[in-house]
C-alpha cells in the first residue's frame, strides 16, 4: 500500500514537471531556443501565489490566475525587450541572454524573499483525502489534476486552434508563414507569453502542496530539461507523457534509495538520453 | 607595422605591471585582490578557449575545476601524495570527462551542449555532496604545514602570486599559438558557421572536442591552484554553479573569444566584487551575482562582442579626435 501511495504523489508531482516542461518545449519547438530561465519563471510564479494569498488574501483560483496573468505579462516582456533582439545573433550570445536572466531572477528573489523555505499559508484545499487506504492531500490531488488538464489545453490550443495552427506555421517555416498574413514576431511573442504563464500558474499549483526557497528554480529548470529530452523537443504531448515518468522515477527513487538520490537519479537519466536518444522517446529524428 | 609594434608595447607594459603589482601593492589586502584576480583570469582564459573561440558555451566549466581542486587533495588523503603530484591526476580525469560529454553533444546544436554541461555539473555537485570517499558534504583538507614545495602550501600570498602569474603566462601563450596555427583557424570557422565549414573540410566535431579538452584540462589546473591556496575543498567551492557563472561573465565581460578579453574582465570584475563585498557585508555576495546576471544579459543584448570589441570601435575615434586636437 505504501509503495502505491508512493507512486500516486510521484505521479501527480509528474503532473506539475508536465506543465511548466511543455512551456520549455513549446518555445524550443517554436524557435530553436533553450530558455535557461524557465525554472526561474516557475519559481516567481509560487512567489506570485504566496503575495496574493498574504496580500489579498486570494482563493486558489485567485493565485493561480494571478500567477498565470503575471508571469504571461513577464514572457511577454522578456521577449520584446531581449529575446527578439538575441535571436538573430550569434549562439553564444543567445545562451548567455537566459542564462544571465536567470542569475538575475534568482539573485533578485533571494535579495527580496531571503533564502529560507516558505509555504502557502493554510487555504481552502486543505486536508487529506482518502481514496480506497491512500491518504493524497488535497492540494497534490487538485494541483496534479489541474496541471494535467491545463497541459492537455495547450496541446489542443497547439493544434485544434487557428492560433495555434499560426503558431505551429511560424515554427515550421518563418518566411512562408509570413507570406501567409502571419506575423511572426507576435506569434513568437504569444509563445514566449504562454511558455511563461504555463510556467507561472505550475509555481502556482506546486506552491500549494510544496514548500519552496528561490533556489528551486534551477532544479526545476533541471527537471525541464530532462523532461523535455525523455519527450522529445518541441512536444507538448511528450513533455506529458515524460512529466509523468520523470515524476515517477522522482518519487520511487527518493522512496528505495532516500531523498537526496532522487535528483542524481534523474540528472543522470538525462546525460544517458543524450547519449543515447538525443531526440527523446518520442521525438523525431 | 606600427599596431604590431604598439601591440607588443602593450603586451610588454601589461606583463610589466602585472609583475610589479604585488612589489608596488605590498599589502596583504592588495595580494588578496592580485591572487584573486589571477585565479578568475585563468579559468576564464580557459573557458574561453571552447567557450569564445569555439563558440560551444559551457555553463557546467565548475565540473573540470572541481575535479582539478578535489584530485590533489583527495590523492593526499588517501595516499599521502604531495597535492603537486595530484594535478596531473586531476588534469587527466578533466580530460576524460570533457571526451565523455563531447562524444554525444558535439553531434547536435550548441544548446544540447550547454544543457549538458549544466546538467553534468549538478550531477557531480550532488554525487560529491553524498560520497563519503571524498569528504561528502564536508569536503576535504590539505596537509596543514609544508612538507617542502611540493606540498604547495605557503605562509604569505606572494608565492602564490607569482605561481598563478607564470600559469596564466603559460595559458596564453598557448592561447596565442593556437590562435596562428591551422587549429585556431578550424576554430573560428567553426564558430562562424558548422555548416559552411564542414563543407570546405574542417573537420569540425573533432575540432570542439580538442578545444574542450584543452579548455578542461587547463580549467583543472585552475581548480588545482585554487585549492593549492585555500588548501580546503568541498562540494559547493569546486563544483558549484557559481563557479562556472563566474568563468562565464569574466570572459564574457572582456570578450569572449579574444586573447586578452578574459583577462580584463577579471581586471574589472574582481575589484568591483571585492568592493560589492565590502560595501554590503555579507549580504554582498547576493548582491554581486544580481550585478553579474545584469551584466551578462546586457552584454549578450547589446555587445555580445564584450568590452574589447566596444573598445575597438570606439579607439579609432577618439584617436582621430586627438589627431585632430
Amino acid at each position: 500500500m505504501v509503495i502505491v501511495q508512493v507512486l500516486a504523489g510521484g505521479l501527480l508531482l509528474g503532473a506539475i514537471y508536465a506543465l511548466f516542461s511543455s512551456g520549455l518545449t513549446l518555445i524550443w519547438g517554436m524557435m530553436n531556443f533553450i530558455n535557461f530561465a524557465h525554472g526561474e519563471f516557475v519559481m516567481l510564479g509560487m512567489y506570485v501565489a504566496l503575495l496574493v494569498v498574504v496580500w489579498l488574501h486570494g482563493g486558489p483560483a485567485a493565485f493561480g490566475l494571478a500567477a498565470a496573468i503575471a508571469l504571461f505579462a513577464l514572457g511577454v516582456a522578456v521577449y520584446l525587450s531581449l529575446i527578439r533582439h538575441v535571436i538573430r545573433g550569434p549562439m553564444p550570445a543567445q545562451i548567455l541572454s537566459t542564462f544571465g536572466l536567470a542569475l538575475l531572477l534568482r539573485y533578485t528573489a533571494f535579495w527580496i524573499f531571503s533564502a529560507n523555505f516558505v509555504s502557502l499559508p493554510q487555504t481552502s484545499l486543505a486536508g487529506t483525502i482518502n481514496l480506497g487506504g491512500i491518504f493524497l492531500p488535497v492540494a497534490q490531488l487538485v494541483a496534479g489534476a489541474v496541471a494535467i488538464a491545463l497541459t492537455l489545453s495547450l496541446h489542443i490550443l497547439l493544434t485544434r486552434t487557428s492560433a495555434g495552427s499560426k503558431l505551429l506555421a511560424v515554427a515550421e517555416d518563418r518566411t512562408a508563414a509570413m507570406l501567409m498574413g502571419i506575423r511572426p514576431d507576435r506569434m513568437q511573442m504569444l509563445a514566449w507569453g504562454l511558455s511563461a504563464g504555463a510556467a507561472g500558474i505550475a509555481g502556482a499549483l506546486m506552491a500549494t502542496a510544496y514548500p519552496w526557497s528561490p533556489s528551486v528554480g534551477e532544479t526545476f529548470g533541471l527537471i525541464a530539461f530532462v523532461v523535455v529530452a525523455l519527450g522529445g523537443f518541441g512536444s507538448v504531448l511528450g513533455s506529458l507523457y515524460a512529466g509523468l515518468i520523470i515524476g515517477l522515477i522522482q518519487a520511487v527513487s527518493a522512496f528505495w534509495l532516500g531523498a537526496i538520490y532522487k535528483d542524481i537519479v534523474v540528472y543522470g537519466l538525462f546525460v544517458a538520453l543524450l547519449w543515447l536518444r538525443p531526440q527523446g522517446l518520442m521525438g523525431k529524428a | 607595422m606600427n599596431s604590431i609594434l604598439s601591440r607588443r608595447a602593450a603586451i610588454l607594459l601589461l606583463a610589466a605591471g602585472l609583475l610589479l603589482y604585488p612589489i608596488i601593492l605590498p599589502g596583504a589586502f592588495y595580494r588578496d585582490i592580485g591572487v584573486t584576480f589571477l585565479l578568475a583570469a585563468i579559468s576564464a582564459s580557459a573557458w574561453n578557449i571552447v567557450g569564445g573561440y569555439a563558440g560551444q558555451v559551457s555553463v557546467g566549466h565548475s565540473m573540470f575545476f572541481g575535479l582539478g581542486a578535489y584530485a590533489p587533495l583527495l590523492a593526499y588523503t588517501l595516499w599521502g601524495w604531495p597535492p603537486l603530484a595530484g594535478i596531473p591526476l586531476g588534469v587527466l580525469l578533466s580530460v576524460g570527462l570533457a571526451v565523455a560529454i563531447g562524444m554525444p553533444t558535439f553531434r547536435l546544436t550548441g544548446h544540447y551542449f550547454s544543457m549538458a554541461t549544466i546538467a553534468v555539473a549538478e550531477l557531480i555537485r550532488i554525487f560529491a555532496g553524498t560520497w563519503g570517499l571524498v569528504g561528502a558534504a564536508i569536503g576535504l583538507q590539505g596537509p596543514a604545514t609544508a612538507r617542502g614545495w611540493w606540498d604547495l602550501t605557503f605562509r604569505g600570498e606572494l608565492p602564490y602570486y607569482f605561481i598563478f602569474l607564470a600559469v596564466l603566462g603559460a595559458l596564453l601563450v598557448t592561447t596565442a599559438a593556437v590562435e596562428r596555427r591551422r587549429f585556431g583557424f578550424y576554430l573560428r570557422a567553426t564558430k562562424a558557421s558548422e555548416r559552411a565549414a564542414r563543407s570546405l573540410g574542417v573537420p569540425v566535431r573533432q575540432t570542439k572536442m580538442q578545444a574542450l579538452a584543452l579548455s578542461a584540462a587547463f580549467t583543472a589546473v585552475a581548480g588545482s591552484l585554487y585549492v593549492a591556496k585555500t588548501g580546503f575543498i568541498d562540494p559547493d567551492s569546486g563544483f558549484g554553479i557559481l563557479i562556472s557563472v563566474q568563468m562565464v561573465i569574466v570572459a564574457a565581460l572582456g570578450g569572449a573569444g579574444t586573447l586578452f578579453g578574459p583577462l580584463f574582465g577579471a581586471m574589472i570584475l574582481i575589484p568591483l566584487q571585492t568592493a560589492t563585498n565590502t560595501w554590503f557585508g555579507g549580504g554582498g555576495s547576493g548582491l554581486t551575482y544580481i550585478l553579474y546576471g545584469g551584466i551578462i544579459v546586457l552584454i549578450a543584448r547589446f555587445e555580445p562582442g564584450g568590452l574589447f570589441e566596444l573598445w575597438g570601435r570606439i579607439a579609432p575615434h577618439l584617436r582621430k579626435r586627438s589627431d585632430a586636437a
